[in-house]
């Protein structure tokens, strides 16, 4: 991406600019810790002076008149340094990066609710930011109460609510309740009633922080397809997450934070490789260089295993539709055993999607002679869901049943499924649940008479699947 | 750090490092009209929430008060004030002082107590210490009722002097709103304002004309005593509501002040805005 710099002024007749960050940086005073004290006569001279020392601690925490951008002082940290990006108009854009990366930050200083040290940003539109959902419901307000409430304080105006009323009561699903004290709600009906007054503001530019992992997971898949909605409406989205598969889906280009810089900004499915390649302790190869570190005993050691395409680039991030190879590199130190190889794919969630194991017939049950071996096992493009997946190695002899090396979750890769029409998920944006995504044949035939008459009634909820 | 403003229609903010002295951005506060109304709203509705006795609460409170000050002012201490029984004396000063008092220390405790929301979303942070300065004139309401007993009791006549009331109830309202906004502020950064609160109110109870006739101070000390305008109110309500000639002496000095000590909080709480976030 290329864009030069603007005067400050010329900025505002570059139209189709939502966001123009220039040079954000934001530092904080962490406070240096207390000084200890060996004797009583000390600790009792210092509480005597500590008034003064607390004034002046307390003061100092807020001055910045010293800070430069490159200084060092122990006490200050620097959240973001130095930070400029350009969102387009109607551009959904994701932020990621690990805890402390300087994302909140960010989008603390976007939503106003606090001032950057250096640096500025320019909006263009109207924005609304979304850090929790519920802000400033009182459990002793009814539901009704509270939605008057959250929603003014969104910024939304009381006609609007009047308006937007009855919409919102339905998007929650809680009607019964909705003039019951919000303190008698179960935690989930709460959320599903902040999220439904959030899900029904209507900025030009949406701030959104990880308000989603709150709530059950159906309710959660209503929320992100109203925001695919939202975004298909032109409107320009700053999503923060972790989560990848969210990302990936929602937004087509990325910007990858660490230590409070940009390091990275561009389409996601790149970041996301970017970032697993940089934040995630496990990558989509991993090797042993030194043999007595690898995994294995006497009989075989593990060299290196990695995760591929079928141009053979070691990736993190697999397209749905393209085989995956899984390939490992291992050396035979004894001759005259047979052996079982074998690996394990764990999804984020721990669950073990499948086991395969070594069934090349040139070495089924026979003795290896002793050398350097590649295995290479293709899982075929269209069956992984989208996620992040993890790879577990080992290798057994057999006769006698002996296991000579594990190696858990050696490898990571995350499978992206882009909204190009031709995956599983053919044209539904949707959070699309499962273990696996086949893509499987579909055919339907038509009759003008109708099959069946009596077939009446229509789902209720479109939006989850 | 907010300039707004508009370009076809199309807002532009220019989020950028504030500092020194701002002015209050007024077109802002009317666009989050809506908002501080239901803020003050949130904060009346659940004032009294799963009580008994609910908004009478804002009756007994003064009530009790105004007994237990008749009688030891009134009948054990005599304290003079003015041939005015002491149970009307004291209930018209104590309905406007119960207001004030509940009023600042709720206003100078707003922004510590709201702090799970100044992180959370941007509003104008003058919504916090003002709402208590309007939620509570709910509670000066219903309590006036005990004033209207009283004075139906004693047969007070309303008289022309009625019409300064809605004077008094300005500078009334203005003068935990001018505390509130230096407090709150000061309190983010030092909590000994929390501590300290209910301590000073018990004192500041004596610092005016509530339980004593304000003609008991020495002539030379008046105007530095009623430069504190709580004395302005009370005396100002007191004659006002009880017919007594209008003492402007002890009102003027205290309308000043209430005024240098709102606008004063206006521009100290718009300088240190900026910080609430990163420091509380």
């Amino acid at each position: 991406m290329k864009w030069k710099f603007y005067s400050q002024y010329s900025e505002m007749t570059d139209k189709n600019i939502a966001i123009k960050v220039e040079n954000l940086s934001k530092c904080y005073r962490i406070g240096l810790k207390d000084e200890m004290h060996d004797s009583i006569v000390k600790s009792l001279f210092s509480f005597i002076r500590s008034p003064i020392k607390n004034y002046r601690k307390h003061r100092s925490l807020y001055k910045f008149e010293d800070t430069e951008i490159n200084s060092d002082s122990p006490d200050i940290i620097w959240a973001l340094r130095d930070v400029s990006f350009n969102i387009k108009e109607g551009e959904i854009v994701g932020i990621i990066g690990i805890n402390g990366a300087g994302k909140s930050t960010l989008l603390k200083i976007l939503a106003r609710i606090t001032d950057p040290t250096h640096g500025q940003a320019v909006i263009r539109g109207k924005i609304s930011s979304l850090l929790e959902v519920g802000t400033g419901f009182h459990p002793e307000l009814t539901g009704r109460e509270n939605v008057y409430l959250n929603g003014t304080i969104l910024g939304m105006r009381k006609k609007e609510l009047d308006r937007k009323f009855d919409e919102i009561v339905d998007f929650s699903g809680i009607e019964k309740f909705i003039d019951t004290p919000v303190k008698r709600y179960s935690s989930g009906m709460k959320v599903r009633l902040a999220f439904a007054v959030a899900a029904h503001l209507e900025p030009e530019i949406l701030l959104i922080d990880e308000v989603l992992a709150v709530g059950d997971a159906e309710f959660q898949k209503k929320c992100l397809n109203k925001m695919e909605d939202v975004s298909r409406h032109g409107r320009t989205i700053l999503f923060v997450s972790h989560n990848m598969p969210a990302v990936t889906r929602l937004c087509p280009r990325t910007i990858l934070l660490k230590g409070g810089a940009v390091i990275a900004d561009g389409p996601s499915h790149q970041i996301v490789s970017v970032y697993m390649n940089s934040e995630r302790a496990t990558k989509a190869e991993r090797t042993w260089p030194n043999v007595a570190e690898a995994p294995g005993d006497e009989v075989v050691r593990l060299n290196a295993v990695r995760v591929r395409t079928e141009e053979g680039q070691v990736t993190e991030a697999v397209d749905i539709r393209k085989p995956i190879g899984i390939e490992m590199e291992y050396e035979v130190l004894q001759s005259g055993h047979m052996f079982m190889i074998y690996f394990h794919v764990i999804n984020e969630d721990g669950l073990k999607v499948f086991t395969s194991m070594d069934n090349d017939h040139t070495w089924r049950k026979r003795p290896r002679p002793a050398g350097g071996y590649v295995s290479t096992t293709w899982i075929p493009g269209n069956l992984m869901s989208e996620g992040i997946f993890f790879v577990s190695f080992g290798i057994r002899t057999l006769n006698p049943h002996i296991p000579r090396l594990r190696a858990a979750d050696a490898v990571a890769f995350q499978v992206i499924d882009s909204l190009d029409g031709d995956s599983a998920r053919a044209d539904f944006a949707g959070n699309l649940t499962g273990i696996v995504r086949p893509l499987l044949k579909w055919e339907t035939q038509f009759n003008p008479k109708s099959v069946n008459t009596n077939v009446i009634g229509s789902r209720e909820d479109t939006n989850s699947l | 750090m907010n300039q707004k403003s508009d370009w076809n229609n199309i807002s532009i903010t220019v989020i950028k490092p504030r500092s020194g002295w701002q002015i209050i951005d007024f077109k802002e506060l009317n666009e989050y009209r809506d908002m501080f109304f239901s803020m003050v709203t949130r904060q009346i509705k659940t004032l009294y929430a799963q009580t008994i006795l609910g908004f009478s609460w804002a009756i007994f409170k003064p009530l009790i008060q105004i007994v237990v000050f008749t009688f030891i002012f009134g009948k054990v201490a005599k304290v003079s004030t003015e041939g005015i029984p002491y149970f009307l004396f004291s209930s018209v000063a104590i309905i406007p002082w119960t207001y004030m008092s509940q009023a600042m220390s709720e206003s100078s405790e707003s922004l510590v107590s709201g702090q799970g929301m100044l992180g959370k979303i941007y509003f104008p942070r003058l919504v916090f210490p003002l709402t208590p300065v309007f939620s509570r004139l709910v509670d000066f309401g219903f309590s006036i009722l005990i004033i209207l007993g009283i004075l139906f009791y004693y047969r007070v006549l309303p008289t022309w002097n009625l019409l300064f009331f809605p004077l008094f109830l300005i500078m009334m309202m203005i003068i935990p709103a001018g505390i509130g906004l230096w407090l709150s502020t000061l309190a983010i950064r030092f909590r000994d304002v929390k501590h300290a609160m209910p301590f000073v109110l018990q004192m500041l109870i004596y610092s005016a004309p509530i339980v004593y006739s304000a003609s008991s101070i020495p002539e030379k000390y008046r105007l530095l005593y009623s430069l504190n305008p709580i004395v302005g109110v009370i005396e100002g309500y007191r004659a006002c509501l009880l017919g007594t000639p209008i003492p402007w002496i002890y009102i003027g000095p205290g309308i000043i002040t209430a005024v240098i000590l709102m606008i004063s909080g206006a521009f100290y709480f718009r300088r240190m805005e900026r910080i609430i976030v990163d420091v509380i």
